[in-house]
């Protein structure tokens, strides 16, 4: 990649990092406990991100960090205080800037500032006429450009030959580390120079301080430039020293008689050498060691060199897998030192996979820190006041996983506010504060990461829920359903309370596209609710994507692996258990109540799985939204972590099945996906039979 | 390699050829990623008979294809000396199940026919003309329509075996 | 002639673009976050040719960090320049104040950059 580019993309990355960093301050800062650290590191966020952007020539950007980075200078120097108003005019232009970057990024026009800006303005007190690229307000509303004329030049001005420049540093200039060397030596870029030193002030050797100014110079330079470039070279050093520059006109006498005229001493050109020798250091292998950064404790890693890792470990743990296998059919099984090292190698690779695995974890914050500016904006377009409490956000989760949170966490977060939370007034008369809470958590829990979005709000109307339910045919009119099967509706597909089809929530992305996009995660999603006093959506995740602790079953001649997540039991089912229901439905009896039994081997088309559920074994699964399930199988074989291997790639989604795994004997085993069964379940029963869905028999 | 032959003069292009069902194919060199010997596959629930399943293939999950039952020609009974071709295409890579490999063949434009048109049925799909090398003919096959024909809802069912 | 310098920003994409602009005309360039990280740095490579640092940083800032440099006796006489933006006048007084030898402006041309590196450097 070019370089520039990657330095690009760098700002990108820095560019989002000194967002977040930005927010975080401001929001300390709106719970008015910030310290002027806090503060300062507001400004010095937006002013990087300002300077940065500068270089890239994102002009909207850099004129609106501007104006923003302005009124955060004027607070950090205290000379505007800022409470409440301030604080939120801050807010609002940080998200602004956030704005401004997402378009300068994306190449997209730059997003609607003006009152935003109005506001920042009023509180630096800067008129329209300050920052990068605008319109002197005199000139607004004449009705013409105004074209700018640079009239300082003389139209005939005489030609010059050259420039007489005397030169008198002070120990000021010194002390700053300017020399008079470098400065003359790149007048002599500009033209030919005669240098003349006046020594007249320096006192004998003995009484020289080092840190003095004796010396002044007489520069003759004969180079027909303009004023400005010689200017230009004592720049730096204009403060600290004695200048004039006088102009010599192209004249018939030679330059040179005039520097006599004006010399001061009649010595010789002496030859220029520094004044204070240069300390000798050996710089070569310090600098060795100085040149990397000093390492801090994170390192960035492309994430694909640690994709790559994670996939050899799995192959690792296959390729073990595999060996003890081969080794428990031989003799050498008996060996103990064979066994024994077998073991510790199992426990080794176990330590490196969850290593490999912690490497690509990352804490939820990521994802939980774009919420507080949707919630901001959801109060403000609903006109609700809410309060956002998170917590766990230090909870560590699998990069992948964390990609694939936003979306369903934001659609949550949406109906929290949107459906969940009451308008200040209702709030009121039902004796609750107006302010209403949604709280964002993540934990973990047994092996699994636990995200729940809770609201105090109204609750779920279960009459209504279940009114809709019936009106869309999900249910039917005399369904004896829980509790909490009647708040789980909302998950099920077209479903929506909403009166009107609020604009937040949007049409038909409903609860149903959430709950899919965490089970495409691996993981579970329930709702439970209160009438009156709030809801809670508890998601369930794995901690990783890449491998599953499963139980391995045997169906016929294939092998099939059931995600242990899901496993409530195995049992042996009696004959007196199993009853048939409707044409070829069947269900077993667990204890108290009645099951419905699926038989897998036949489900999936396997040619030689037995018939006989009695004769095999019965897993019960728990699926969403489905409650339990019997799974009939032939035998189960045993329990294993495996790694998950996709296969979607290279073929397609088959329904039912969520992925594959390589088993010990190097044969691919399929994962079974346990509401994917049910889903074939549903759907060879719409296709076979014309009983409603909810059928209750014939 | 074959990039530069593209260019230089047209279309002259490596072949890779194959027999499955009596019949001679071939397929574009840049395809083929590998050849592999016959195994065990595992089956996947009601896939379309061509799919003969899935094999581990260094880690990846790869789908096996009879290429003679794909054709609507019956369905291979498969050893171990049958042949796996691992093909690519596109972010697609799968096995193709072969009878035997035969040979790598170089043709120009000038060799390929296109398919007769009294000839054309369901294979026709993939077929993307006749070469004639050495007297013999070679039926050239797009790789990538046959993976891409993969994808999707409407993966045709192939005639009974 | 090739030079030794130190950059201190704590903005990574301006120690980047920094870091290309000056290899390019043939410098080694050492890099630090901060006013405190400077100090450690330059404590570890004893002296370096020229000094290149921002004024905003965390922890220690670029005046700061100047001061700390000038009394360090073999930092002295190191030319130290400032990153500045243009409307800042009055932080360009304060670092020359504070013993800067100059300033570059940001966003700096990277042809301007190594023209004032020379001009204070031999």
């Amino acid at each position: 990649m070019d370089p520039m580019e990657s330095i690009r993309q760098g700002f990108f990355q820095e560019c989002e990092e000194l967002l977040l960093a930005m927010e975080e301050g401001l929001i300390v800062m709106e719970g008015g406990d910030a310290d002027p650290e806090t503060i300062n590191a507001v400004f010095r966020a937006v002013h990087s991100i300002k300077g940065g952007a500068g270089a890239f020539g994102f002009d909207n950007l850099v004129g609106f960090a501007h104006k923003f980075e302005t009124v955060l200078d004027h607070v950090r120097s205290g000379t505007l205080a800022c409470e409440a108003e301030c604080i939120k005019v801050l807010l609002r232009a940080g998200d602004v800037l956030a704005d401004h970057f997402a378009a300068a990024r994306g190449g997209s026009p730059p997003p609607a500032d003006s009152d935003v800006v109005e506001d920042l303005q009023l509180l630096s007190g800067d008129t329209a006429a300050e920052g990068a690229g605008d319109e002197p307000e005199e000139f607004a509303g004449l009705g013409f450009e105004p074209i700018k004329f640079d009239i300082e030049t003389e139209p005939h001005a005489p030609a010059i030959a050259g420039w007489i420049i005397r030169f008198a540093p002070r120990a000021a200039l010194y002390a700053k580390a300017n020399d008079p060397y470098l400065l003359i030596r790149e007048l002599g870029t500009l033209g030919s120079a005669e240098v003349l030193a006046d020594l007249s002030t320096l006192p004998p050797l003995d009484a020289v301080e080092p840190d003095q100014a004796y010396i002044a110079w007489t520069i003759v330079l004969n180079a027909p430039v303009e004023r400005a470039k010689v200017e230009e070279v004592f720049e730096f050093a204009s403060d600290d020293c004695d200048l004039e520059i006088t102009p010599v006109e192209a004249a018939p006498e030679p330059v040179a008689s005039a520097v006599v005229e004006t010399a001061q001493s009649t010595e010789p050109l002496p030859e220029l050498k520094p004044i204070e020798p240069r300390p000798e250091v050996k710089k070569e292998t310090a600098v060795q060691a100085a040149t990397e950064n000093t390492s801090k404790q994170t390192i960035r890693v492309d994430l694909d060199k640690v994709d790559r890792l994670v996939n050899l470990v799995g192959e690792l743990v296959i390729t073990q897998a595999m060996l003890a296998q081969r080794v428990a059919e031989t003799d050498l099984s008996k060996s103990a030192t064979v066994g024994n090292g077998l073991v510790e190698l199992e426990h080794l690779l176990r330590e490196l996979q969850e290593g490999v695995m912690a490497i690509r974890t990352q804490p939820v914050k990521s994802v939980f820190q774009r919420m507080p500016r949707l919630v901001r904006e959801l109060s403000a377009q609903t006109s609700k006041q809410v309060h956002l409490s998170v917590e766990g956000e230090g909870t560590e989760v699998d990069k992948t996983v964390i990609e694939r949170l936003g979306e369903p966490l934001t659609h949550m977060i949406r109906n929290a506010v949107d459906h969940g939370l009451e308008t200040p007034k209702e709030r009121v008369d039902a004796g609750k504060p107006s302010e209403g809470t949604v709280t964002l958590s993540a934990s973990h829990r047994g092996g699994r990461i636990v995200i729940e979005v809770s609201d105090n709000g109204r609750g779920i109307d279960r009459a209504r829920v279940r009114a809709k339910a019936i009106e869309k045919g999900l249910i039917s009119a005399g369904a004896v359903l829980s509790d909490e099967e009647v708040d789980n509706l909302i998950f099920l597909p077209g479903f929506s309370t909403a009166a009107q089809l609020s604009n937040i929530s949007g049409r038909g992305v409903g609860m149903d596209v959430v709950r899919r996009s965490i089970l495409d995660l691996g993981g579970r999603i329930v709702i439970s609710s209160n009438p009156g006093q709030g809801s809670r959506f508890s998601l369930t995740l794995p901690l990783t994507l890449a491998v599953l602790d499963g139980m391995v079953v045997a169906v016929g001649s294939q092998t099939f692996v059931l995600p242990l997540t899901h496993i409530i039991e195995s049992l042996k089912p009696r004959v007196s258990d199993i009853q048939a229901f409707g044409r070829d439905r069947s269900l077993l009896k667990v204890r108290d109540s009645y099951v419905p039994l699926v038989d897998v081997g036949r489900l999936l088309g396997v040619a030689d799985s037995g018939r006989d559920a009695a004769a095999g074994v019965v897993i019960l699964v728990e699926s969403e939204g489905c409650g339990r399930l019997a799974l009939a199988v032939d035998r189960i074989l045993g329990q294993r972590q495996v790694v998950i291997k996709s296969f979607e790639q290279n073929y397609r989604h088959i329904e039912g099945i969520a992925a594959a795994t390589i088993l010990g004997d190097g044969r691919v085993a399929l994962i079974l996906d346990v509401d994917g069964i049910v889903n074939r379940c549903r759907a060879q029963l719409a296709d076979a039979t014309p009983l409603p869905a909810t059928g209750t028999g014939p | 390699m074959s990039d530069k032959n593209d260019t230089a003069q047209e279309t002259r292009r490596q072949f890779i050829t194959f027999v499955s069902g009596g019949q001679e194919f071939g397929a574009n060199i840049m395809t083929i990623r590998e050849i592999r010997g016959w195994t065990e596959t595992t089956q996947l629930p009601h896939a379309p008979d061509f799919v003969r399943g899935v094999i581990n293939l260094r880690g990846v999950v790869l789908p096996v294809v009879d290429l003679k039952s794909r054709l609507g020609r019956g369905l291979t009974e498969a050893n171990p000396k049958h042949v796996i071709i691992v093909v690519k295409s596109g972010e697609r890579t799968i096995g193709l199940l072969v009878d035997a490999v035969s040979d790598i063949l170089t043709a120009t434009a000038a060799d390929i026919q296109p398919t007769p048109e009294l000839a054309r049925d369901s294979q026709s799909a993939f077929v993307e003309g006749i070469a004639v090398l050495d007297q013999r003919m070679v039926t050239l096959l797009s790789m990538e329509k046959l993976l891409a024909s993969l994808a999707g809802d409407n993966v045709p069912i192939a005639e009974a075996a | 002639m090739a030079k030794v310098i130190l950059t201190v920003d704590d903005s990574r994409t301006m120690r980047d673009m920094l870091k290309l602009a000056l290899t390019d005309a043939g410098h080694t360039v050492i890099q630090a976050e901060d006013g405190v990280h400077g100090v450690e740095v330059l404590g570890q490579s004893g002296s370096v040719d020229v000094i290149i640092t921002d004024i905003n940083m965390p922890r220690m800032d670029g005046y700061g960090f100047i001061d700390q440099v000038r009394r360090d006796p073999l930092n002295r006489s190191t030319p130290i320049l400032v990153l500045t933006t243009e409307s800042e006048p009055a932080k360009k007084q304060r670092a020359k104040d504070a013993g800067a030898t100059g300033w570059i402006v940001k966003p700096f041309d990277p042809e301007k950059l190594v023209a004032a590196v020379r001009r204070v450097s031999p």
